[in-house]
């Protein structure tokens, strides 16, 4: 297995994948504590865009239940993390 | 044999559209629902298809212009065609096929040399054709002044600050555009259409029990939403019962052959458009799951397909997760019907017998009195009922 991922990395590659999915989204401005649904008037579709992405860049499976933790930038880099560390992706 | 390509109906609130650019050039083959150009309208940029599998003779409009629904953009010559079908889309008004050609059709006159005449101080100088253009594309000469320094000012220099201008434009011009078209096509639907409202709560319970477990089993690039369930719904229902699948047109009733479901798809910053899915009733969920999940990374990136436009024979729209719990829609004319949820809200409710914790769904309908009325309107929604109590039916 390799390494963990750095938190920097996760990050940088989520959002990239947010600029991907709503290109007026300026990531130098976003909060990351504050919900993309808030913040961004990211609706379920966007949330549903953002998991398969997600999906697809890290190689993992998202559980539906967990979609709600995907909900903030911070707290996906957290949840990110912790299932990489678990193994299951790269 | 030769067919004239023209701009096809984009809905009922847009008329006219300014061409972006040619995706093919004379000589190039196109294919039947293959781009060959783009439009820009209020709603963003709209891939404008050809309804045949053809060769392209001529471009006749200019990139810049601003054209009328029905005006002739190109020539194509189609393969083998024995009778034209007619390329006038359904829900194209027959009175645009004589709009008259646009200006900037004609050919440009030579540009000036610029190093002939060094521009006077203080003073424009423009090309015919690049005054023609600017008048039409209302650039302001402040906007040219610039250009000044630079020598005479060709056609395609305006046509360059035109594009330049409107990729810059403030998000609230662009707002205030899209709020202005869907004002239009809204207060003529409210003016010419004797609407009836009826509400009808149903337990989403089955629907939303059925759709965890198959979304347990599949990946997140399968999996299904809510939404999705009741767009099908809609579909079905709609092919069933008469009268909610069609158009209002020259006083009468049309009834469509097809279900394309108009999905109303929310803008960020504000704005919405409903482009359609069509076939619904017959595509199984997760194609249209598919279909639907590209339709909104389209619309949300500016960019859609003419033929997702002219479509929808009736209209969806949902609030989502977010939102209140009713929703009272108003027709997309020259449809009759438009379906209206709002958020699954779960509250008690008698469930065999006994009160209970259930999700519950409020849809309600908007249909046109002149083709329906509330009894056959109750029918459409039970029947929508019906179906998402029974979800491995959709």
């Amino acid at each position: 297995m390799t390494a963990p991922m750095e938190a920097t990395e996760v990050r940088s590659r989520l959002l990239a994948l947010l600029a991907a999915i709503a290109p007026d989204i300026d990531p130098a401005n976003i909060d990351p504590t504050r919900e993309l649904r808030d913040q961004f008037d990211f609706d379920s579709m966007d949330r549903l865009h953002f998991a398969m992405a997600i999906s697809t860049e890290f190689r993992i499976d998202i559980p539906e239940p967990d979609y709600p933790q995907l909900g903030a930038l911070q707290r996906a880099c957290e949840y990110l993390q912790r299932r990489l560390e678990a193994g299951g992706g790269h | 044999m030769q067919v004239e390509f023209r701009l096809p109906s984009l809905g009922a609130d847009m008329e006219s559209a300014t061409l972006t650019q040619w995706l093919k050039k004379p000589g190039d083959s196109v294919r039947r629902g293959e781009a060959i150009a783009v439009v820009e309208t209020e709603k963003g940029l709209i891939d404008i298809e050809s309804y045949d599998d053809a060769a392209v003779t001529s471009l006749v409009v200019t990139p810049g212009a601003k054209i009328t629904v029905g005006t002739v953009m190109a020539h194509l010559t189609v393969e083998g065609a024995a009778a034209a079908p007619a390329h006038v889309p359904v829900g194209q008004p027959a009175a645009s096929a004589a709009a008259p050609p646009t200006p900037a059709a004609a050919p440009q006159p030579a540009a000036v040399p610029a190093a002939a005449a060094p521009p006077a101080a203080g003073r424009l100088r423009l090309s015919p054709a690049a005054r023609r253009r600017a008048h039409e594309l209302g650039l302001s000469p402040e906007v040219l002044e610039q250009q000044a320094d630079a020598g005479v000012v060709h056609v395609e220099d305006v046509e360059r600050l035109a594009a330049a201008a409107r990729a810059t434009a403030a998000p609230a011009e662009a707002r205030s555009a899209m709020r202005s078209v869907i004002g239009s096509a809204m207060a003529r639907a409210k003016r010419e259409i004797p609407h009836y409202y009826l509400g009808h709560t149903v337990d989403f319970g089955a629907a939303r029990a059925w759709l965890q477990r198959y979304n347990a089993a599949r990946p997140v690039q399968e999996r299904l939403v809510e939404g999705l369930l009741v767009t099908k719904a809609v579909a079905l229902a709609a092919a069933h019962v008469e009268g909610f699948n069609g158009y209002f047109r020259d006083g009468r009733f049309e009834r469509a052959g097809a279900v394309h479901v108009g999905t109303a798809i929310a803008l960020r910053g504000g704005g919405l458009v409903a482009p359609a899915l069509l076939d619904a009733d017959r595509k199984d969920l997760r194609t249209l799951m598919h279909e639907f999940s590209n339709l909104v990374a389209r619309v949300r990136a500016g960019h859609m397909r003419s033929s997702e436009f002219a479509a929808a024979t009736i209209t969806v729209t949902s609030l989502g997760e977010d939102g209140v719990e009713t929703l009272y829609p108003i027709i997309n004319p020259p449809q009759v019907a438009i379906v209206g949820t709002g958020r699954v809200a779960e509250r008690p409710w008698v469930y065999q017998g006994v009160v209970s914790i259930r999700p519950l769904l409020a849809v309600t309908l908007a249909a046109d009195h002149r083709v329906t009325d509330g009894r056959i309107g109750s029918r459409f929604l039970q029947a929508i009922a019906e179906l998402l109590a029974a979800p491995e039916r959709l």
